[in-house]
């Protein structure tokens, strides 16, 4: 497959990762084995991570979560930099999301959990403590508007005309 | 006479003959059936699945914000032309002199209106390659000249040849339309194509009216637009527009480019016709053409994909459809079935309700196909096509 068409491919599943291999194949213009083996290969090379859902939770009631949005200041260490206390704080499975940072402070930490309480105590316990972390600043997240750029209670419906010239 | 034998208790007519004498839009009474269907899967419509990007949408508010709610001059705002000159120098190396040879019409609709009044006189003869956009031929008989429509078909992946089109010119012939990529076909003639064409045109002294509407939706070979050719833009006048390209269907914004005697001709039309394209549309405009790239590319790779499974969805369906280089339909002939167009178009509607158009209603050489618009979600598609096949396995000969 040219890589015009693995960025294509790409760009498709990014978009929507439950398209099938068969339609995926079509849409390439490619035989379905080809599609299967480009996948293979950008699974394999870490291209593609992984094929997730985009979850509005806050429709189903139950499972209410809670995220932060957690501002870190951080000592750099020598050699490793950042990426010594970010291996560090990844790891723990509150963590959804990391990120360096530009501006004043290091590192964006989304942390995620059941309850206010929870993700507090990660803060104060966890977090805090760690060697390498100066300063934290804890935002909680009120709503989810738009996630991956997918907006959130879309309305914008098809407002076309059923056939027209 | 005196005056009260003008008097009449009888009614006078009321309407033109040209008018009365022609068809409403064969699309108008398949929208009616379609209208009335719940849960139709629409393949019959003739715009992007887009809705305008948010910077064209916002310049456009933050113009009336501004006040910008008078008049623009007659061909349209200096800056908005400037851009379209770039903007069409760049894409497709055609150069036009903004001052006095680029008209901003409401919609490509009026800018093939004003060429044919512009340039044509009763009883004269304008070459349509058929099947094709539905306002051509009705344009040309209101402007009381005569449509000539040049067939194109499968066989030539209803791209149009020089054969075909010489055997249609009389001394009566003034013009030819040519729409590529092609409403309802998705056919794109490639330059060579096209140059063979310009030979008639220059051999025959004809005018050529090209709309080029769909020119960023070529997927397979760059669009060559028809005045780039040589010696042809001394005899062209090209019409484009936003609507599909920025989907920006709604906003009525067009454009057309010709040698400045035809163009200043037209212009005197629309001042008086229109006096100038809305204002609110010209700022969205020119947002669109300073910043809308990324989004026409974005949104041309997503036609192109769906171009492609549709093709193959159709022709698995037992559908045969050629490809399609451009625009965002199919144009598959429903021969398998041993129905006719329109009774295929009527059947699918009522059975598997999805409405796809008849290819006949875009004049000659449509009968025996039907035009599926692509733009629309791939869901929708893949439900669509399920339905077409088992449509087909139940009806084929």
């Amino acid at each position: 497959m040219t890589s015009d068409k693995e960025i294509e491919l790409i760009r498709i599943l990014e978009h929507n990762g439950r398209v099938e291999t068969e339609v995926l194949a079509k849409m390439l213009d490619e035989s379905e084995e080809d599609v299967k083996v480009c996948m293979q290969k950008l699974e394999d090379e870490q291209v593609i991570l992984s094929y997730t859902a985009i979850v509005d939770w806050s429709k189903v009631t139950k499972e209410e979560t809670i995220a932060a949005m957690i501002d870190v200041k951080v000592t750099p260490q020598r050699d490793v930099g950042f990426d010594e206390v970010a291996a560090r704080i990844q790891r723990f499975p509150e963590v959804s999301a990391l990120y360096l940072m530009s501006g004043t402070y290091d590192l964006s930490v989304v942390v995620e959990g059941q309850t206010m309480d929870g993700v507090a105590r990660f803060v104060s316990n966890k977090l805090s403590t760690l060697d390498a972390v100066l300063s934290t600043t804890t935002h909680f997240r009120l709503k989810k508007y738009k996630h991956d750029g997918v907006v959130f209670n879309q309305d914008e419906k098809d407002r076309r005309m059923v056939v027209s010239p | 006479m005196t005056q009260s034998s003008l008097h009449t208790t009888t009614r006078k007519k009321r309407l033109s003959k040209t008018v009365s004498n022609i068809e409403p839009s064969g699309i108008r009474r398949f929208f009616d059936l379609a209208s009335t269907m719940e849960d139709c899967i629409s393949l019959g419509v003739g715009e992007p699945d887009f809705v305008t990007p948010w910077n064209v949408r916002e310049a456009c508010m933050a113009s009336l914000e501004q006040g910008y709610t008078s008049y623009t001059s007659n061909a349209g705002m200096p800056e908005l032309r400037q851009a379209i000159t770039d903007y069409m120098d760049e894409r497709f190396q055609v150069s036009y002199d903004p001052e006095q040879e680029v008209i901003v019409t409401v919609g490509a609709s009026e800018a093939i209106d004003l060429a044919v009044r512009a340039t044509i006189d009763p009883g004269d003869e304008v070459l349509v390659a058929t099947p094709a956009f539905v306002s051509y031929e009705p344009l040309v008989t209101l402007s009381g000249a005569v449509p000539v429509p040049v067939k194109t078909d499968a066989s030539t992946d209803f791209k149009l040849t020089k054969e075909r089109l010489e055997a249609a010119i009389t001394e009566r012939s003034r013009a030819i339309v040519l729409s590529f990529p092609n409403n309802p076909t998705g056919a794109v003639m490639s330059k060579r194509e096209l140059e063979a064409i310009a030979e008639v045109a220059e051999a025959y002294d004809l005018l050529i009216f090209s709309d080029e509407i769909y020119a960023e939706l070529s997927y397979d070979i760059p669009h060559t637009a028809f005045s780039a050719l040589e010696r042809m833009h001394d005899r062209t006048v090209l019409i484009s527009g936003f609507s599909k390209a920025f989907a920006m269907t709604g906003w009525r914004l067009g454009f057309v480019c010709a040698p400045a005697d035809i163009a200043q001709a037209m212009l005197k039309i629309h001042q008086y016709a229109l006096m100038c394209a809305p204002t609110q549309a010209q700022h969205g405009a020119l947002e669109a053409l300073r910043n809308g790239r990324e989004a026409v590319e974005k949104m041309t790779n997503s036609y192109r994909a769906r171009r492609n499974y549709t093709v193959h969805a159709l022709n698995e369906a037992g559908l045969n459809c050629h490809l399609p280089g451009g625009s965002f339909y199919a144009f598959p002939s429903v021969e398998a079935t041993g129905m006719d167009d329109e009774t295929f178009a009527e059947q699918l509607l009522i059975e598997e309700k999805v409405a796809v158009v008849p290819g006949s209603v875009f004049g000659k050489g449509g009968e025996g196909h039907v035009r599926c618009s692509y733009a629309t979600s791939l869901d929708s598609l893949q439900t669509a096509f399920a339905r077409m096949e088992a449509f087909v396995s139940r009806h084929g000969k």
